[in-house]
């Protein structure tokens, strides 16, 4: 069980993903079976299904619902998450009923939302909203809740104003946190953004996707799943860069504590 | 003693169940006056009292208690073989470096792909059968628990894992006296977390791809306007969320009484 050297791991690193493809590419290489065409085709149709005019049509559309309804849902997920970790009583008073919020499968919201705001764009964004929030709150309210007592009792020593005791104290402390929060809303506002197209639009990946499904455009179908995936992997990507670069403090105390231990 | 707690002890507040309580009652209040008082419209939002009356009358109808059971098997059968899977396919990853390089790269490109881009292919491949919802569930819940157990191998004592060598214990035994203890933690929290995905993923399949289930019947009931019951499923399902995340919490309590995060209490 000897670890491998640098060497052969940055080698590793592209291996077993070109053997997965080149795989699915030479078993379905002349593959007739309806649903599962070969990868050959499916790529050669992602072209022109996806770059002429679609990707002005649904996917940006698609995108811009997720960006405003995510930044909504983090804005107060974390204005709310810091008012109610920051008093024991609002605490105590709001916890059962957050808990059940937040047990609410968000899917289920789109049905309910659909009475109130029709099948628009505020539709699919309150639909993120409503599914983001929840992580995002009680994420916060747990890293406002452990902050350090040495150093909240430090700020009030040195009679910290209340704004930068919000911004050096709270905010920062609670990063961590806030930052997980962040990461598993971005996930779920993923899946609500499709699942709300999915349900009822006009335009967007979800709709797009589940059209070629119900029309029998297998390979088209196919490079919409591919589409998704990439969606999935570029955004989550973007989130790490965007976190290294807020929590790089953190990341670098991590480290160090690491070391010394 | 700090000062805030000195502060708050000062005039002795509520004990935090009874304003949970009075939040919960809170709530339910506002959802029942709203209505109500015509600042939102009945048929957008029914009274709390007309949820209640369309949940008893749902009560008694064996399809109600017949959907609630498709969910839970689904939800069960899927999160039983994430976790099998993620487990055995962690602690295999996990346990060989070699085998850990080699997936890094895939496990991070595969992790984020959103689970409900498989809806159309599972419903080709299985139609509005439960399985193609298991599909979902599987998918989901799989990364969650296998990340997880990757951590947990990897927060294995290196000086515990060596003697373990020096001692010449056989790979079984490794996994069993070394690896399993130190992952278990990890282990729990990925069934905590697989299990709350797993039933977000089961209901969305029964909504969108008509699978069996609680999420049919409120689809159902949303088509023909059946706003209280939509209302009343609605909070079924939340309360099953709730259930599920009680009963993860406890077991993980319970299979980690040994384990300083638990026994320990932390202020």
């Amino acid at each position: 069980m000897r670890d491998p050297g640098r060497g052969l791991r940055i080698l590793l690193l592209p291996a077993l993903p070109l053997l997965l493809v080149a795989t699915w590419w030479l078993t379905t290489a002349d593959s007739t079976n309806f649903f599962w065409p070969p990868l050959e085709r499916i790529l050669r149709t992602f072209d022109e299904t996806w770059f002429t005019g679609r990707f002005t049509a649904d996917v940006l559309p698609s995108l811009a619902r997720l960006l405003a309804g995510y930044l909504v849902a983090v804005a107060l997920g974390v204005g709310l998450g810091t008012a109610i970790g920051s008093s024991r009583t609002l605490r105590a008073l709001v916890e059962p009923v957050l808990e059940f919020f937040r047990a609410i499968p968000a899917p289920v919201l789109v049905p309910i939302l659909m009475l109130f705001a029709g099948i628009g764009n505020e539709m699919k964004v309150l639909v993120i909203v409503s599914g983001c929030v929840w992580p995002v709150l009680l994420n916060t309210v747990e890293g406002v809740r452990a902050l350090d007592e040495v150093l909240r009792d430090t700020a009030r020593c040195y009679r910290l104003r209340p704004r930068s005791r919000l911004v050096h104290l709270v905010l920062r402390g609670a990063g961590p946190q806030i930052a997980a929060g962040a990461r598993q809303a971005l996930s779920i506002g993923i899946i609500l953004m499709v699942i709300s197209e999915m349900f009822a639009a006009s335009n967007g990946v979800g709709f797009t996707i589940i059209q070629f499904q119900r029309g029998f455009a297998i390979p088209q179908m196919w490079t919409g799943i591919i589409m998704l995936g990439l969606i999935g992997v570029v955004l989550s990507m973007i989130f790490r860069v965007v976190e290294s670069r807020v929590l790089s403090w953190y990341t670098g105390l991590r480290a160090s504590q690491r070391t010394k231990g | 003693m700090t000062v805030r707690e000195r502060d708050e002890s000062r005039h002795r507040p509520l004990p935090g169940w009874l304003l949970g309580l009075i939040g919960l009652a809170g709530f339910v209040a506002i959802l029942e006056l709203v209505p109500r008082a015509g600042l939102v419209d009945e048929r957008f939002l029914p009274p709390f009292g007309a949820m209640l009356s369309a949940l008893a009358e749902q009560a008694r109808t064996a399809e109600f208690w017949q959907a609630l059971l498709e969910t839970l098997r689904g939800w069960a059968i899927g999160l039983s073989i994430a976790m099998a899977a993620g487990v055995v396919l962690g602690i295999l990853i996990g346990g060989i470096p070699l085998l850990r390089a080699a997936t890094t790269s895939t496990i991070e490109f595969l992790r984020p792909i959103p689970s409900v881009a498989l809806i159309p292919l599972a419903v080709l491949l299985f139609g509005t059968d439960m399985r193609s919802t298991l599909l979902l569930v599987v998918y989901a819940a799989f990364w969650q628990v296998l990340v997880q157990v990757l951590y947990g191998v990897q927060d294995v004592d290196p000086v515990a894992r060596e003697t373990a060598r020096s001692y010449r214990f056989g790979p079984l035994t490794q996994v069993r006296t070394v690896i399993w203890p130190t992952a278990l933690p990890y282990v729990m929290t990925g069934f905590r977390l697989g299990a709350a995905v797993a039933l977000i993923l089961e209901i969305t399949g029964e909504l969108i791809i008509g699978s069996p289930g609680l999420g049919r019947r409120i689809a159902v009931a949303q088509t023909s306007g059946a706003v209280a019951s939509m209302y009343a499923l609605v909070i079924v399902v939340g309360l099953v969320g709730v259930a599920v995340n009680v009963i993860a919490r406890a077991g993980e309590r319970r299979s980690l009484r040994w384990h300083p995060s638990i026994r320990t209490e932390v202020p």
